[in-house]
């Protein structure tokens, strides 16, 4: 990764970035140790800026908050730490190609490092859009993977759940098949739950897919796809 | 001059009782209660937090309607995303204040405020609003004057970058252009500076 990205970790945690450099960002965060430790400081920091600030809010405002949640479901757990460790070396084992049959999950999942806010990230906009399609797949070992494009977004994320983080020294690798089948890297991701906006020419795709590769990533797979799919059947 | 002058201080002891032992206090339990659905744990954890959101939404937002609507939509993802809050990822208030800038900052970035708040920030950016009356404020009034002390330290650039990204939700390449130094630098300025206040501050993340 380039020293650029790296330097972008206090902006980010200030929220100081644009759309597109938060997506950009979080796909280097994903597979960067480093960078989410300090991210987790910056915004430690960033609210001691906040100690002189406190005030009392209007009265009337704790029985609206109190009656928004009421009409709101609380959103399941995912799963404990400790049972997707326990899955962990069978999912690296089971590292056999998955062909979608391309069933529209639609689960919201947790994404660690953006909170899920009403203002549409570039996730949300290839969500909503009327033109969305997902393709998905359950993984023998439990967990669910899928990705969804929208073509007049012009974007596509990847979303994995309940899957378990890569193992010690690994991250997740993304990629995308170009129309000439050549695969080439559309982002990383260390936790198994989580989505990610890819990297490159969505568009035109053929394939997107996820192996599991030393940290840092690499140039080419050299593992055996844990979820692939074919984007030109349709979902 | 990076060497932590307080070290052993964080968010933990300003205000926010993460694991106190105190089942009221202790916002992280709080959390796993509303989970269940348990409303009173969530009155409970918006009593706890409520002023220090309420504080730095009004200061990004700088408008007391639009500082209620960031509240009550930030309070909402909190209710549906608490049972997926991960302790290890830093605190509970941290994890609340996180979402509720975000929230504010987004705000302000829509059209309509944008023109208001380029006109005002020179005048308000600097005044922090009087010390909570409620609280203790002679800890909230120590807690100022160190983090006034921590900014102090920083060059004038990196603290005005710093400034103009949080309380203004201006981005990087805003600031750049507000402080007329070359796209790019701003980033490393706030990055540079958040590097100092930490140390300086002794935040553990």
């Amino acid at each position: 990764m380039s020293i650029d990205i790296h330097a972008l970790s206090g902006a980010y945690a200030l929220d100081a970035i644009t759309e597109f450099e938060r997506a950009e960002f979080e796909r280097h965060l994903n597979g960067c140790a480093h960078c989410q430790d300090e991210v987790r400081g910056f915004r430690a920091t960033a609210i001691c800026l906040t100690d002189a600030s406190s005030d009392q809010p209007p009265a009337d405002l704790r029985a609206k908050v109190l009656a928004d949640a009421r009409g709101v479901r609380p959103l399941p757990p995912l799963e404990s730490a400790a049972r997707r460790r326990r899955r962990l070396p069978a999912l690296a084992a089971a590292a056999a190609m998955i062909v979608a049959t391309g069933a529209g999950l639609t689960a919201t999942v947790w994404r660690p490092w953006q909170p899920d806010t009403v203002q549409l990230s570039l996730a949300d906009q290839v969500r909503t859009a009327a033109d969305a399609r997902t393709w998905s797949t359950q993984l023998p070992d439990g967990g669910t993977m899928s990705v969804t494009r929208s073509q007049s977004v012009g974007a596509a994320f990847w979303t994995s759940a309940g899957v378990g983080r890569a193992p010690e020294g690994h991250v997740y690798e993304l990629w995308l098949q170009k129309p000439d089948e050549s695969l080439v890297p559309a982002g990383l991701m260390s936790s198994g739950d989580g989505e990610l906006v890819l990297r490159g020419d969505t568009k035109r795709a053929i394939g997107a897919g996820l192996t599991v590769e030393p940290a840092g990533g690499s140039s080419a797979p050299t593992t055996k796809p844990v979820a692939f799919f074919d984007l030109r059947v349709s979902s | 001059m990076r060497s932590p002058v307080n070290s052993g201080r964080s968010t933990r002891a300003m205000g926010f009782p993460e694991s106190s032992g105190d089942p009221v206090g202790d916002l992280a339990s709080l959390l796993r209660r509303c989970a269940r659905g348990d409303e009173a744990a969530f009155g409970a954890f918006y009593d706890a937090t409520s002023a220090r959101a309420w504080g730095m939404a009004l200061r990004v937002v700088r408008n007391r309607a639009q500082a209620e609507e960031v509240l009550q939509e930030a309070y909402l993802q909190v209710w549906r995303q608490a049972g997926r809050f991960d302790p290890a990822r830093g605190g509970a208030g941290a994890w609340l204040l996180t979402i509720v800038h975000r929230s504010a900052v987004d705000r302000v970035r829509s059209a309509e405020a944008s023109s208001r708040r380029e006109q005002t920030y020179l005048d308000q950016s600097h005044l922090a609003p009087e010390p909570d009356s409620t609280g203790s404020a002679v800890e909230a009034a120590i807690e100022a004057r160190r983090v006034r002390n921590a900014l102090g330290g920083l060059t004038e650039i990196q603290r005005q970058a710093v400034e103009l990204a949080y309380w203004g939700g201006y981005t990087h390449t805003e600031v750049a252009g507000i402080l007329e130094v070359p796209v790019g630098t701003a980033k490393t300025r706030i990055r540079d500076g958040l590097i100092r206040l930490r140390d300086t501050l002794g935040v553990e993340a």
